[in-house]
């Protein structure tokens, strides 16, 4: 009888494994052969073409690319300038409008909520939201673009108001019976008790700051404003190219970077989230399920 | 009106507090809804809104009677389907497996790892169908040069696109969906497989008549409020994979990718106003119609 129960589970394992490997390694190997093809001389590329694994390593690309940093170095300005601002104004913003509403004695709470929740519904769509901001805002080529648009969302008030519902009423009472104000009671009590969720909403924020190209592609003009992923997008689709010092012309067998240095590009724009994320995702997780069990 | 004053009186703070943010969704979310105005004019620069000239119906005549409206709603909601069902499905296997499996390092390696797409940028997907698909150097034209075969253009055929972006779509929220549903399954009593177990239940069945059974509700609901945006398509998904290609359009134009066009290349104002609002109509209804069916099944799951 006991034979028979392990014989199961082993086969439900080896299934289990199999499975699990073969889609991690799904999810993996996009990635590998970006870094693969950013290792590669550019004249393999052009004879053979990108492999999963290259016949010689090569740092010519990363050289090429940090010949003349500027341009990545200026992205990156942009690119956390705008994560920074955008997501500390955004979870301020967010947080306010969170606590307003979860506030039971706020006669309106309702029908602001709904004012609020009535926009995922229904929108006017891009093009009157696109004219809104070029004609009528006048923000064609400004940061304005960039950081306002994506600062508040509807459904991060909601897991606010949400979250912030969950904390006892005790707490806040018995500091309004010692004549704190509403702001107060926000700032100093339900602020800090709301740590989880901000994470949460703050990584979404952030993430969705750092992963901007859209409203670049959208709204921005001038080279010296592209953030990181719109940069990496233009240099991909060889609209722009990236500034370096390699000479052409060194010797017959040399090719400057052109193929490799968009996958070097691609590497040294991602790095930094690919680092990052596991010590991210353990809070990721952890507010996502908190989320989860009503959104 | 007197009530209003007095509330605003008490509250002040409170007001002032929310003030910016609903001054946020009636600049972004309501002042542009007068917009959709655009899809009833032929629409001039200078003209802007109400100087444009109004020719009712006509853009909403043409993308119907074109068949460009048909093409584009199959489109969009075959796609959704595919990225609905298949990554449900997988996100579910997953968590299943995730959860049963011994070996700690193995289970928190590969949840880690398939997390991973979901926090890149979709201009790195963009990247990635370059390297495996381009003409030229592609990987995948290399293997085909290796195996002695002809290499495949992948510009000049439809084909192929479909599974590309379905794909990638699946890849990006792989870990992001496995996350809920095993928090799901850590819901499930310990008490179910002790008594199983005690009963001489093997693991495939317990996971048939216990997991499978106890995540049945956390499934439908997913599909259902995923349903309920199926007229939204990814606009980052299919913009990066499939750019401006006119070639591949017929198969991978959507709703989303086709109004960006008439604003960015063809600045057809008035058309792609039009193709937004019936997007946006019919997508309201169908929230609508699922927030219903939710709420009559179960009522604490409706959005509203």
């Amino acid at each position: 009888m006991k034979i028979k129960t392990e014989k199961s589970t082993v086969a439900f394992n080896a299934i289990g494994y199999t499975i699990i490997t073969l889609l991690t390694l799904a999810c993996l190997l996009p990635f590998l052969l970006i870094v693969s093809g950013s290792f590669t001389a550019e004249t393999e590329i052009i004879a053979e073409g990108f492999k999963l694994i290259p016949d010689q390593i090569s740092l010519d690309a990363y050289k090429a690319v940090f010949s003349n940093p500027a341009q990545i170095v200026n992205a990156y300005k942009v690119t956390i300038g705008l994560t920074v601002v955008g997501t500390l104004a955004g979870l301020f913003l967010t947080s306010m409008a969170g606590y307003v509403l979860s506030r039971k004695h706020f006669k309106y709470r309702n029908g602001l909520s709904f004012f609020i929740y009535f926009t995922t519904l229904f929108s006017g769509g891009l093009i009157p939201w696109y004219i809104l901001i070029v004609k009528y805002l006048g923000w064609k080529d400004s940061y304005l673009a960039l950081l306002i648009p994506s600062m508040i969302g509807a459904w991060n008030i909601i897991l606010m108001k949400n979250f912030m519902k969950s904390i006892p009423d005790s707490i806040t009472e018995s500091a309004k019976i010692d004549g704190a104000g509403d702001f107060t009671i926000y700032w100093k009590l339900v602020l800090p008790l709301s740590t989880p969720g901000l994470a949460t909403i703050g990584l979404f924020l952030a993430l969705s700051y750092w992963n901007d190209w859209f409203l670049a592609n959208l709204f921005i003009t001038s080279e010296n404003k592209y953030p990181l992923q719109f940069l990496l997008y233009r240099i991909l689709a060889s609209a722009a190219v990236l500034k370096t010092n390699v000479a052409g012309n060194l010797s017959p067998d040399f090719k400057p970077p052109a193929e490799t240095l968009k996958m070097a590009t691609a590497v040294v724009v991602t790095g930094p989230i690919v680092f990052l994320y596991p010590f991210v995702q353990r809070y990721f997780v952890k507010g996502l399920t908190i989320g989860a069990v009503k959104g | 009106m007197r009530h209003f004053w007095l509330e605003l009186r008490k509250n002040k703070v409170l007001f002032l507090m929310i003030l910016p943010t609903l001054l946020f969704f009636a600049v972004f979310a309501y002042f542009p809804m007068v917009g959709v105005y655009y899809a009833f004019t032929s629409y001039s620069f200078e003209g802007g809104l109400f100087g444009s000239e109004f020719i009712g119906l006509k853009n909403f005549e043409f993308l119907f009677e074109s068949g460009v409206l048909w093409n584009l709603t199959k489109n969009t909601i075959l796609y959704n389907l595919a990225f609905i069902f298949i990554g449900n499905i997988l996100q579910l296997i997953c968590a299943i497996f995730l959860s049963e499996l011994p070996g700690k390092w193995f289970k928190k390696t590969t949840q880690s790892v398939m997390f991973l797409p979901f926090f890149v940028s979709f201009v790195l997907v963009g990247a990635f169908v370059f390297n495996l698909f381009s003409v030229n150097n592609g990987v995948v034209n290399t293997m085909l040069e290796q195996l002695g075969l002809p290499p495949y253009d992948f510009y000049l055929h439809t084909a192929p696109w479909k599974y590309i972006i379905v794909f990638f779509q699946v890849w990006k929220g792989l870990g992001y969906g496995t996350v809920i549903y095993l928090a799901a399954i850590m819901s499930i009593s310990d008490e179910y497989h002790e008594a199983a177990k005690i009963d001489g239940a093997n693991i495939f069945q317990r996971v048939r008549y216990i997991v499978l059974p106890m995540l049945v509700p956390t499934f439908i609901l997913l599909i259902l409020l995923a349903l309920g945006g199926i007229l939204k398509g990814q606009f980052d998904l299919f913009y990066q994979i499939i750019g401006n290609n006119g070639m591949l359009f017929e198969s991978t134009d959507i709703i989303d990718t086709y109004v960006y066009r008439s604003l960015a290349v063809n600045f057809d104002i008035g058309m792609g106003t039009a193709a937004g609002l019936y997007q946006s109509v019919f997508g309201f209804i169908l929230v609508v119609t699922v927030n219903a069916i939710i709420r009559k099944t179960r009522e604490d799951y409706a959005l509203f």
